[in-house]
């Protein structure tokens, strides 16, 4: 699949929502623990070897399931395919919970559900569709129906 | 750099809900011609199929930090997705009506994660305020938003992308979802809203960082200013109206 690599080489490079040197194991035969500086940008996990610049990868942390594991441990897999997981290892208990909060909700369809959420409850409270006034009550990704293709 | 192709290639088929779909024309890298092909925004990703029927896209172009733009040129219905950065690509897409693009232009020039979160983060701030019964707010306000101070500073450094109306240029309109583009300045006023006799707010001092308590707040680098949000919208408003009035005038009056 193509994509614009130069744009998401650049997006990993920004400010992080969290960042931070993490043992990591990926999903492949015989792979073990190593050492990665991982970096949450919007709803991307990007991933480097510490001393270098560019990203060894990303992963797009839209429909995924951040599990516990052990302790200090998290996993990250995608709902087509559960048993493949990236896994994580903390320096601490505390660490991996934090990291686990800011992963679930790092995804794009996360805060839709929020958004929608909110807008609900205002709603119901003010008798007011708080977008209205924003001109953006329309847009289909605020809509609560799902918009099939 | 490794991507979660797969992932990808599920997300882009599954039946989340799209935010836009629909046939675009693409224009190639190298050569001008344009190719037919069927196009799926969800979230921050534009995601494109050689045939509506395909199991797999094509590509996805990734939407975060780029800029929309509508374009003057010889093929009808034309606009462009802008990329900061002198190697940049720029995709140039075509739609097969003046409806389809403008929708195409609007989706796309608010489809950045940064975007959804201002929005999110809004609703939750009002949502807030009014559980914990804030007697104040703007009841006197005139215009179409409602300025409230969170009263919560943030550190101008760590103020994300925050979408800004860019002036018209050569006859395109620019709509920027670019992280650190130019911050909207400091100061803003209601009309009306310094009028009126009910206690405020003191007005926001010149960014400083937040004392550590946000809601839901997980990280230390994303926030950004209720205002800007504010004025944000009324600019969208005002330029898409005006836009749309330059074409609506220029299809009357081919002269133009």
């Amino acid at each position: 699949m193509r994509y614009n690599e130069r744009e998401l080489l650049s997006l990993a490079r920004q400010p992080a929502e969290k960042a931070a040197e993490i043992l990591m194991r990926v999903p492949k035969k015989g792979s073990v623990l190593k050492k990665r500086l991982v970096k949450l940008v919007v709803n991307f996990l990007f991933y480097f070897r510490t001393d270098e610049a560019e990203p060894i990868g990303a992963l797009l942390l839209e429909h995924c399931r951040i599990t516990k594991e052990e302790e200090n441990v998290f996993s990250i897999s995608f709902i087509e395919e559960p048993e493949r997981k990236y896994c994580f290892e903390c320096d601490s208990e505390e660490q991996c919970l934090e990291w686990i909060e800011a992963l679930k909700r790092a995804s794009y369809e996360f805060m839709r559900r929020s958004l929608i959420f909110y807008r609900n409850e205002i709603q119901k409270m003010t008798g007011k569709d708080p977008l209205e006034q924003y001109g953006i009550s329309e847009e289909a990704r605020f809509q609560l129906g799902t918009h099939k293709q | 750099m490794k991507l979660n192709e797969r992932s990808l290639a599920f997300y882009a088929t599954c039946d989340s809900p799209a935010d836009n779909a629909g046939f675009l024309y693409k224009r190639g890298e190298r050569h001008t011609a344009y190719h037919r092909r069927w196009f799926v925004l969800k979230g921050n990703m534009l995601f494109y199929f050689e045939e509506r029927e395909s199991r797999e896209p094509v590509g996805v172009i990734v939407l975060e930090g780029c800029t929309v733009e509508l374009c003057d040129s010889a093929e009808e219905f034309t606009f462009a997705i802008r990329f900061g950065g002198a190697k940049s690509r720029t995709y140039v897409l075509a739609a097969e009506s003046q409806a389809a693009m403008e929708s195409w232009v609007k989706s796309l020039s608010r489809a950045s994660f940064d975007y959804m979160r201002l929005v999110v983060r809004e609703l939750e701030r009002q949502l807030e305020e009014m559980r914990w019964g804030s007697a104040g707010g703007c009841g006197g306000c005139q215009g179409s938003w409602k300025p409230k101070p969170s009263g919560l500073e943030r550190s101008s450094e760590q103020l994300p992308a925050l979408p800004t109306i860019l002036h018209k240029e050569n006859g395109c309109a620019v709509w920027n979802n670019t992280p650190g583009a130019e911050r909207p300045p400091d100061t803003f006023s209601c009309s009306g809203y310094h009028g009126e006799g009910s206690p405020q707010p003191p007005p926001l001092p010149p960014r400083r960082r937040a004392s550590g308590s946000e809601v839901g707040s997980t990280g230390v680098a994303a926030a950004e200013s209720t205002s800007t949000f504010c004025r944000l919208h009324e600019r969208y408003g005002r330029e898409v109206a005006r836009l749309r009035q330059d074409w609506l005038e220029r299809q009357r009056d081919p002269q133009l």
